[in-house]
């Protein structure tokens, strides 16, 4: 089994990737910048990351979610927004203060809404 | 409680990431500490043993990743050993400021000191790094 799981589904103009696995340096992190990469270029630019299946990220997967975000925010309308963490990741983006930078949501329809 | 101490010796290679966090896993499960504490062992391990094998030991087959693992009454220490040239821990820039905090790298040490009770690093003249991680009961 992948270290990282990629499940993709359409929600309106929004693209959800359900993740499950880790986001660790390697296989997980590459999976996920692969992932937003692809998306990118079918121009799909409005992102939701449900990250409920996800149980351990570390620096580097923390640092490929940064880079996703600005790799989306650069391109026109480009939105990427987080849902579903877990207290774990919560708290590392909280020790990182990130979880200001980024748009987090614990409700996937309050979420989709948020794009409208 | 008696004193328990393990070593492992790993190749410089992405997967041992991995491998060096199951054993200390192992080990800390073992010694009777914390979920808690062993989900911050666990965390700083990783980025230690990442440091090694990329910075360090720049993923070398021939130089390999030291790692000792001692159990007291007090505390779990954990020490990982590189070949690497060595650096300044006080030189790397702080992930939280706000010029770097959508940098994509650069936050393993910062993870290492938030998890840990105590954290330093001993860079040795002729070359090898080796970095002391303690977390108390």
């Amino acid at each position: 089994m992948a270290e990282l799981n990629i499940n993709e589904r359409q929600a309106g103009d929004v693209t959800v990737l359900d993740l499950s696995g880790k986001i660790t340096i390697g296989e997980g992190s590459v999976a996920l910048r692969a992932g937003i990469r692809r998306l990118l270029e079918e121009g799909k630019k409005r992102i939701l990351l449900n990250l409920a299946g996800v149980s351990y990220v570390d620096s580097s997967g923390i640092g490929e979610l940064v880079s996703s975000y600005t790799a989306i925010g650069k391109e026109d309308g480009g939105q990427l927004k987080l849902l579903n963490l877990t207290q774990k990741i919560r708290d590392l983006l909280t020790i990182t203060k990130l979880l200001t930078v980024f748009d987090v949501y614990d409700n996937e329809a309050e979420a989709l809404n948020s794009y409208k | 409680m008696t004193v328990e101490t393990s070593e492992l010796s790993l190749p410089s290679r992405i997967d041992t990431i991995a491998t060096a966090a199951a054993a200390v896993a192992d080990f800390v499960g073992r010694s009777g500490i914390s979920d808690d504490a062993a989900f911050g062992i666990d965390m700083a391990v990783r980025e230690a043993v990442t440091n090694a094998v990329l910075h360090g030991n720049r993923q070398d087959d021939e130089k390999t990743v030291d790692i000792t693992l001692k159990s007291s009454p007090d505390a779990v220490e954990i020490s990982v050993h590189d070949q690497g040239p060595g650096f300044n821990p006080e030189a790397v820039p702080d992930p939280t400021a706000q010029e770097n905090i959508l940098k994509a790298s650069g936050r393993g040490i910062f993870f290492m000191r938030s998890f840990m009770d105590e954290v330093d690093w001993l860079i040795r003249p002729g070359g090898g790094t080796t970095v002391r991680m303690l977390k108390r009961r």
